[in-house]
């Protein structure tokens, strides 16, 4: 019994590492535990139109990065004839095309896709200086003045009081009407923030809406709530739609700039004119989250990192510990036998190349004729390995043959004969003929009805969605199938079939019948 | 009878299984570093030797592939031998022949076999064809043993062999093998030998079975089992203690023959012993094992561990 306590601490332990890192992935990475779940990508296209002077063309367009709530996956840009750079000015991040000299229309395009992605909480810039307002005429600055003391009244921080002033905007009232005479709304808006000292920005803002052209953009106040929560570091900021003075951000409001400055800023051109599209795409969550961690820390490397045919060979690697756990099921805690331990796997592995039906069909059309073939090299004396090369030999030919016979018969699936291991069915085929020749048919019945069974339940639990799911995503995962096998390893109780074999022993007490 | 026993009768009865056979005794009990010795017959087979048992003369053995060619010189002092792979198990790639005049070889079911067929089978033995894990082997030709005449009725075209289970060098349990037509004179049990049960103590059958089930009479020769009674039995008890010495494994199957004209006759050992032999005494293994290793000194000759088992283990 000590030594077996190190044992169990050895499979807690492993049990606990397996799962913890499937957790681990599953919180910090996102990977969902089940498969099919899928995310929002959403493309959005800026097109830029204008009309060139006929001389040195600069357009320089603010481009909007990840925020919360959006991943930037990738970006490009269309504009022939035209040089490009990507650029950060004041920490904004912009595109800028320049030409030597073009006339007439142009039309510049500039694509981003982006991950609707409720996990991104990237923090917003820091609040902005607020800036001294400028002078302004005596009336209108009353009239601010008294706008500004009216909504202090009103509000208890400096969103509740954004809130007020925007409000305020919007109404009939005559001394707002006097505010709003020679400037916009925005203007008027970002003017009250600056006679109220509140932090604000003004930004562009688009909403996403499926296969929309020709949008244009949206005016925004981002409020900073900068008196609360100093220690916190935890600043709030709050969204103002300035056309409505309604608060609050729509889930899919992308913020495309927010540097308070016009969106494209041009030299050389003029008519202006920006209008966005935008198109909703569907993507399984494993293609979006490979495209969002395609460059973190080795850390949080994952098998999605690998190039695509790599991935496809782990896939199946993964998969075959799963397929030696039923394997090992089968012969502790059922006690099934077959022909070569692990063969079954191999079949198994082998059907999930194939199509199920026509694999089996193709395996069992092999091993027959190949059996067939192994009776006639019987009687001619070959030594072992003669005999087994020869089988290798001829169940490379049979396969071939098959697949021609079966691609001019146009059985498709036929072609996928040539998935199983042929090595692994030679080796099959002269066990099988011996143990025919030794202990006949029904043995060989036996065995290789065994091994069929076994390598047909690996085949359908190898081949569940999930559990290729798990098995993929959560490499952890192994971790814990290896401590079911150590467990397993140490079963010593009875077997199944066991109970059967056993069943003769019905109770004859021996010391009473002496 | 129901189809099937549950577990907990079975655990009630002592019942030894397959698990717990591989897990707690096979290695528990016997040392890896000492399976090749009673993996390899040859090995085994010297090794009683120069332990005094008697084991089956060697007539001689074939290792290399040229030696096939002039086994015909090496059979022709022989009239009757057996043929096995080194490393067999199983009853796999033996050939025994009783009579032959250097054309025909005849098996026990008078089939006839040319040398052709005598080196082929050679051979494969050689290439590994029979042995564990399909390594090289070397094959042995071995004395045929003649069985006792008072098993003459018992056995169809075979030698029985008697095995006893052998735990720390106490003999705990005995089975007597008898081949039938279905076994094709083999005395494997998978193959449809009769299992007979031995009682440790008389040498006197107790049990029956063919094919895991109860039988009363030999399927061929239709003679009642349970008449069956081992001379000598003292004398083939001592010899399968004295294996354990020999072997130093814990948990052994001792395979002994009875020759008609040299008596009892070491024939292999097995570190994997099966586990049918409970179904042919009716009894589960694990009491007996128990008792064992409830004393507190094993330490003992093999004569007295016999007389242990003969007063403890009484039917
Ligand atoms: N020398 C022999 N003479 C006659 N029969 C033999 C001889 N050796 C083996 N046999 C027969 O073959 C059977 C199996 O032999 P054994 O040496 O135990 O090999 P295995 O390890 O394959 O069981 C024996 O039970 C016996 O019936
Ligand atoms: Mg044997």
């Amino acid at each position: 019994m000590q030594q077996k306590i190190p044992f169990y601490l050895l499979v807690i332990l492993l049990i606990c590492l397996g799962l913890g890192s499937a957790v681990y992935r599953h919180i910090n990475l996102e990977i969902p535990w089940l498969p099919g779940e899928t995310r929002e990508v959403w493309s959005v296209e800026a097109r830029v139109e204008f009309t060139a002077l006929g001389e040195p063309v600069i357009a320089q367009m603010a481009i909007p990065e990840t925020q919360q709530g959006f991943t930037l996956l990738e970006q490009s840009t269309a504009s022939p004839g035209f040089g490009l750079s990507y650029l950060t000015e004041e920490n904004i991040p912009a595109v800028r095309w320049s030409t030597q000299d073009a006339a007439g229309k142009q039309v510049l395009y500039y694509r981003a896709q982006f991950l609707l992605d409720a996990q991104q909480q990237r923090p917003w810039p820091d609040a902005p200086q607020v800036l001294a307002a400028p002078i302004l005429s005596e009336t209108t600055a009353l009239v601010a003045e008294r706008l500004i003391e009216q909504a202090r009244l009103q509000s208890a921080d400096q969103i509740t009081m954004a809130a007020q002033l925007l409000n305020i905007l919007q109404s009939d009232d005559q001394q707002v009407q006097l505010l709003l005479q020679d400037r916009s709304v925005e203007e008027a808006a970002m003017l009250l923030m600056q006679l109220a000292a509140i932090p604000a920005r003004q930004v562009t803002a688009l909403r996403l809406k499926n296969s929309r052209r020709n949008q244009d953009s949206r005016a925004y106040l981002m409020v900073y709530d900068t008196v609360h929560d100093v220690e916190t570091e935890d600043q709030r900021v709050a969204f103002f739609n300035l056309a409505t003075g309604k608060e609050g951000r729509p889930q899919r409001l992308l913020i495309w700039e927010l540097g308070d400055r016009p969106l494209i800023d041009l030299e050389g051109g003029r008519n202006t004119r920006i209008s966005f599209s935008m198109q909703r795409d569907v993507a399984p969550v494993q293609q979006a989250l490979e495209q969002k961690y395609a460059d973190v820390s080795a850390m949080q490397i994952s098998l999605h990192s690998l190039p695509l045919e790599e991935q496809k060979l782990f896939r199946g690697l993964l998969l075959i510990p799963v397929g030696v756990m039923m394997v090992m099921l089968m012969r502790v805690l059922v006690g099934l036998r077959t022909s070569g331990t692990f063969m079954p796997v191999l079949i198994a592995l082998a059907l999930m190349q194939t199509a199920l039906g026509a694999g089996l069909a193709g395996f069992v059309l092999l091993v027959v004729s190949g059996l067939v073939v192994r009776s006639y090299l019987s009687r001619l004396n070959l030594l072992l390995v003669a005999r087994i090369s020869a089988v290798i030999i001829i169940v490379i030919l049979l396969t071939a043959t098959f697949s021609v016979l079966a691609y001019n018969l146009r059985i498709v699936e036929g072609l996928n004969i040539i998935f199983f291991p042929m090595i692994i069915i030679a080796w099959t085929i002269e066990r099988m003929s011996l143990l025919w020749e030794e202990e006949g048919g029904g043995e060989v019945m036996k065995q290789g009805g065994g091994s069929l069974l076994v390598a047909l339940l690996a085949y359908v639990v190898m081949s569940n969605q999930y559990v290729q799911h798990l098995t993929f995503n959560f490499p952890g995962l192994q971790l814990v199938l290896l401590a079911l096998v150590l467990l397993l390893g140490s079963y010593t109780g009875y077997r199944l079939i066991e109970l059967f074999r056993f069943n003769a022993l019905h109770g004859r007490n021996r010391n009473a019948a002496k | 009878m129901s189809w099937f026993i549950s577990p907990r009768k079975l655990r009630e009865q002592g019942v030894l299984g397959m698990n717990q056979r591989n897990i707690e005794y096979i290695s528990g009990y016997n040392d890896r570093r000492l399976f090749p010795l009673v993996d390899d017959k040859l090995k085994t087979k010297q090794l009683a030797m120069s332990a005094g048992l008697t084991v089956p003369p060697l007539v001689g053995v074939v290792e290399y592939q040229h030696q096939v060619n002039s086994i015909g010189e090496l059979l022709k002092s022989q009239d009757a031998f057996c043929i096995k792979p080194s490393k067999g198990s199983g009853g796999k790639g033996i050939l025994v022949i009783h009579d032959h005049d250097d054309q025909s070889y005849f098996k026990p079911n008078n089939q006839a076999l040319t040398l052709a067929d005598i080196k082929r089978h050679t051979s494969n033995i050689l290439a590994g064809l029979f042995s564990l894990g399909g390594q090289p082997d070397k094959a042995i030709i071995e004395y045929l043993i003649h069985f006792d005449e008072s098993f003459a009725n018992y056995s169809y075209e075979g030698v029985p062999d008697i095995r006893i289970i052998v735990f720390k060098g106490f003999p705990v349990m005995a089975m007597m093998r008898l081949s039938t037509a279905a076994s094709d004179g083999k005395a494997n049990l998978h193959q449809g030998a009769v299992g007979v049960g031995i009682d440790i103590v008389s040498g006197k059958a107790s049990y029956a079975i063919q094919h895991d089930r109860p039988v009363a009479k030999h399927p061929d020769t239709g003679m009642l089992l349970s008449d069956i009674c081992i001379e000598g039995w003292p004398g083939l008890l001592n010899m399968a203690a004295r294996c354990y010495e020999m072997s130093g494994l814990g948990y052994l199957g001792v395979d002994i023959v009875l020759d008609a004209r040299q008596g009892p006759m070491l024939l292999e050992l097995n570190a994997r012993p099966g586990l049918a032999i409970q179904i042919a005494n009716n009894q589960g293994l694990l009491k007996r094992f128990d008792a064992i290793s409830a004393l507190e000194d094993v330490h003992m000759p093999p004569e007295q561990r016999v007389d242990f088992v003969q007063r403890s283990f009484s039917a």
